[in-house]
Formats: structure tokens, C-alpha cells, sequence
């Protein structure tokens, strides 16, 4: 009769963790989708945020024709991308097209004095940042994803339901590993 | 910083768990000398709990109104904002609401008993005097505190005092009060009993004195805890430490701050740490120990 119960019990144990595991490795999976998407939120709002740099930049410096296209070039490519890949080399030449465009209005002491241009620039440094923290939180939840998969006992149960790892978001140049430098 | 934030999980684990033990000890002691079993620790825990479950509750609204902090809005302070939204993103914690103390003393604190209900109140002297990388390490060691339910950790350590405050003071008073009771429950001859009742006077009136210094232990490990955590958000030590210094260097007091709330500050906003005996009553660790545990991250 005791022999009964002992089993009964380590059964009931066996199933609550086994609950226990798979519930929170789908609710780690869903935390690494909800924060890749927080890192497409805050791109979108970069987008969003240059062309109104541009306009008000345009309002003092006219001549500097070049820089804007180069940067509104970037942009449509970065927002048209297909691949990560792709992105990332679109990113990447936004990023340089922006430090242009600061280097311009470094000549035009009034445009540094704008009110609307000075916000923008705060906009856009922090958006910069929250790019940054949000794919640093994308891939601390990936690596808290994985560990689970890979350490015992919850291997087992990620291997009976076909989880899969996820990737991290790496980037390739170390020149993009920095935000585009925005001084105040 | 991972074995530092490990490390710092575990002594205040340990230091809740003497605590513990003490209550339990006392809980003994206070059972056999009224004969009232685990009853004495059920009522203290009632009344302290009681006690402080209105600060839990409204921790924010009370210190708030206390520190004279006004919300503020994001179009105002942009700045601020962005570096508050950032850190929260990189939290994975909704963004708390922030505000604004109007003194030139630099300092910050974080309230609120879960992250949904947090706040992040900012001195204007903060703002003028550190500059970004700075206050994101600051901004990054109050969501370290939020994250860490640290308000909660706080309002149980004080929770725990006030157990063993009144499970001591009833110890004291039961022997004014049960002199007989206990006459007729000692067994084991006068010599035993004489010595435990000099051991639960020893220990009634020390416990309330351990109980205050453990809370400040536990006090200082989670301003450890929130320093190493925070820079795990930043992943960037010395802006913090370079904040700290500034902080500390700064002689400025908080006019707004108090004894009841200066252990919710980053810094001590009262400015009067020195000496070994004020070392052990403090809620914050010394600076300086802070910045070298930063700087061996």
C-alpha cells in the first residue's frame, strides 16, 4: 500500500514539472519573438524620425544635396530590405550617412541652435540607443532560450517537442558596433 | 558581473535565513517560557506585517509625497525619458513612470512594489551634473532595484524586525507577567532554569539590536546586487562607477532626504558616513567599495 502512494506521488511530481518545463519554454520562446519585434519597433521609429531631420536640416543648409540623398537612399534601402543580411549592410550605411549629415550641420551654428532640430537630435540618439538595449534583450532571451534546451532535466522535454534554438544577432563589422556618435 | 550578481543573490539569501533562524529561536524561547507554543510568533507576525503592509502597498505614492517629487513628462525632459525607455527595454520591464526632485544634489531612488507599478524619481542636479553614459549607469541600477523586487525584499527585512523587536519585548515581559506559569512548568531542577532564563533575557534584549543589523547587511547586498545587475544592462561598469564618484564627491546634502529614506537613495543623501560603528548601521556600502567591485567587472 506504501509502495502505492510512493508511486503515485513521484508520478504527480513527474507530470507538474513536466508542465512546469514545457510551459516555460514556450513562454521563453514567445519572449524572444516579442523582443525581436521590439527591436523592429524602434528601427521603424528611426525611419520615421529621419526624414524630418532631413527636412529641417534642408531648411539651413540647401547646398548639401548630397548628404540628403545619400541618407534618404540608405533609408529606403534599410526599410526595403529582404534579408537580415541585407539589413544589416543597409543599417549600416545609414549609420554612415547620418555621421555625414551631423559633420554638415556642424558648419551651420544656427541650425545647432534650432529648437525642432536639437529635439530630433535627442530623438534620434535615444531611439539609437533603444535600438541597441533591444537587441541586447533579444539575445539575452535567446541565451536564456537555449541554456534551457541544452541543461537537464528540460533538454528532454525540448527534444520530445522539437524546440529549436534561435540565433543570436551578431554583427559582422566592428565599426557598427557603435551608435552613431551624437554630440550635445 | 555574473558572479558578482550570483554572489550577492546568495548573502541575502543567507542573511533572510538567519533572520529566519533568529525568529524561530525566539519563537522557542517566548514558547517555552509562556507556554503559548508557536502562537507568540502567529500574532507578531499578524501585528508586523499589519504594520507594514500600508508602506508595501503605497510605497510609491508615501515616498513620493515624501521626497516632494513631481512626475514629469517626456516632451520636458526628453533626455531623460529616452535614457529611462532605453534601460527599460533592455530590462524586458515596462517602462516606470519618472520624476523630478527640484534640488541641486544629485541623487536618485526607485520605488514601487512590483515593475508595474514603478517609479524612478531623478534630482535635477542628476540631470545638470552627469552626463549620458553616467546617468544611464544610475538609471541602470534603479531598474536593477525594480527588477529585483527590492522594494519587497526591503519591506520584508523590515517585516522581520518588527517580529523580532515584539517577540523580544514580549519575551521581557512575560516574566512580569507569568511568574507562576512558569514555576510550575521547570523540570529539571533551579540551576537549569536559572540559565535559561538568564539566556532568553540575554538573548531578548540583543535581538532586536541583531535584527536592525541584519536589515542593514541585507540593505548593503542589494546596493551591491543593483550595482553589478545594473551594469549588466549597460554592459558598461565605468559609467556607473564614474557616476558614483561624482556622487560622492559632491558635498551637497538632500535637503528632501530623511533617515527613513535615505537607504531608497543611490548614494546616502545625508552625507554623514564615517567610522566603523556607523559602517555596520549604514544602508549603503562605502562608495569607494563600490567603485572597485565595478571595476573588477
Amino acid at each position: 500500500m506504501i509502495a502505492f502512494w510512493v508511486l503515485l506521488v513521484l508520478i504527480a511530481i513527474a507530470v507538474f514539472s513536466f508542465v512546469g518545463i514545457y510551459n516555460s519554454l514556450v513562454s521563453l520562446r514567445n519572449r524572444c519573438d516579442n523582443a525581436w519585434a521590439q527591436v523592429d519597433v524602434q528601427l521603424r521609429r528611426r525611419y520615421d524620425l529621419i526624414p524630418n531631420l532631413v527636412e529641417t536640416v534642408k531648411g539651413y543648409a540647401k547646398h548639401e544635396r548630397e548628404v540628403f540623398e545619400r541618407v534618404t537612399e540608405a533609408r529606403t534601402k534599410a526599410i526595403s530590405a529582404a534579408t537580415v543580411k541585407e539589413q544589416g549592410e543597409a543599417e549600416n550605411m545609414l549609420s554612415g550617412a547620418l555621421k555625414s549629415l551631423f559633420a554638415v550641420v556642424e558648419n551651420y551654428p544656427e541650425l545647432k541652435a534650432n529648437q525642432n532640430f536639437l529635439m530630433l537630435q535627442e530623438e534620434l540618439a535615444g531611439t539609437e540607443g533603444k535600438i541597441a538595449y533591444a537587441r541586447q534583450f533579444y539575445n539575452d532571451s535567446v541565451m536564456k532560450f537555449n541554456l534551457k534546451q541544452q541543461v537537464f532535466p528540460s533538454n528532454i522535454v525540448a527534444k520530445m517537442f522539437n524546440f529549436k534554438e534561435k540565433e543570436y544577432f551578431e554583427i559582422e563589422e566592428a565599426e557598427a558596433r557603435r551608435p552613431v556618435e551624437v554630440k550635445f | 558581473m555574473y558572479e558578482q550578481i550570483t554572489r550577492n543573490k546568495w548573502k541575502s539569501f543567507f542573511l533572510i535565513i538567519f533572520f529566519l533562524g533568529l525568529i524561530f529561536v525566539l519563537t522557542w524561547v517566548f514558547g517555552e517560557l509562556t507556554g503559548l507554543g508557536a502562537h507568540g510568533l502567529i500574532l507578531a507576525a499578524i501585528i508586523a506585517i499589519l504594520m507594514t503592509f500600508g508602506s508595501y502597498y503605497a510605497s510609491d505614492k508615501i515616498v513620493l509625497a515624501i521626497s516632494k517629487a513631481k512626475p514629469i513628462e517626456k516632451k520636458d525632459y526628453p533626455y531623460l525619458y529616452n535614457v529611462v525607455e532605453g534601460l527599460a527595454i533592455a530590462a524586458g520591464l515596462p517602462k516606470p513612470r519618472c520624476c523630478l526632485i527640484d534640488d541641486t544634489a544629485p541623487n536618485a531612488f526607485a520605488s514601487g512594489r512590483n515593475p508595474r507599478n514603478s517609479v524612478i524619481v531623478v534630482t535635477k542636479g542628476l540631470l545638470e551634473k552627469l552626463n549620458r553614459v553616467e546617468l544611464e549607469g544610475v538609471i541602470a541600477h534603479e531598474m536593477a532595484h525594480i527588477k529585483n523586487y527590492d522594494v519587497l525584499v526591503q519591506t520584508l527585512a523590515v517585516v522581520m524586525v518588527g517580529i523580532v523587536a515584539l517577540l523580544s519585548d514580549w519575551i521581557l515581559r512575560s516574566f512580569l507577567w507569568g511568574g507562576g506559569k512558569r514555576k510550575g512548568r521547570s523540570r529539571g531542577g533551579g540551576g537549569a532554569a536559572a540559565l535559561f532564563i538568564l539566556i532568553a533575557i540575554l538573548l531578548a534584549t540583543l535581538s532586536p539590536l541583531v535584527a536592525q543589523l541584519l536589515r542593514f547587511s541585507i540593505s548593503r547586498k542589494r546596493e551591491f546586487l543593483a550595482d553589478a545587475s545594473g551594469a549588466l544592462l549597460t554592459r558598461y561598469p565605468p559609467g556607473l562607477a564614474s557616476a558614483l564618484r561624482k556622487l560622492a564627491e559632491d558635498r551637497e546634502p538632500l535637503e528632501v532626504a530623511n533617515k527613513a529614506t535615505a537607504h531608497l537613495y543611490i548614494v546616502n543623501p545625508l552625507k554623514d558616513i564615517k567610522g566603523a560603528v556607523n559602517k555596520l548601521f549604514s544602508t549603503h556600502p562605502p562608495i569607494e567599495e563600490r567603485i572597485a567591485a565595478l571595476e573588477k567587472m
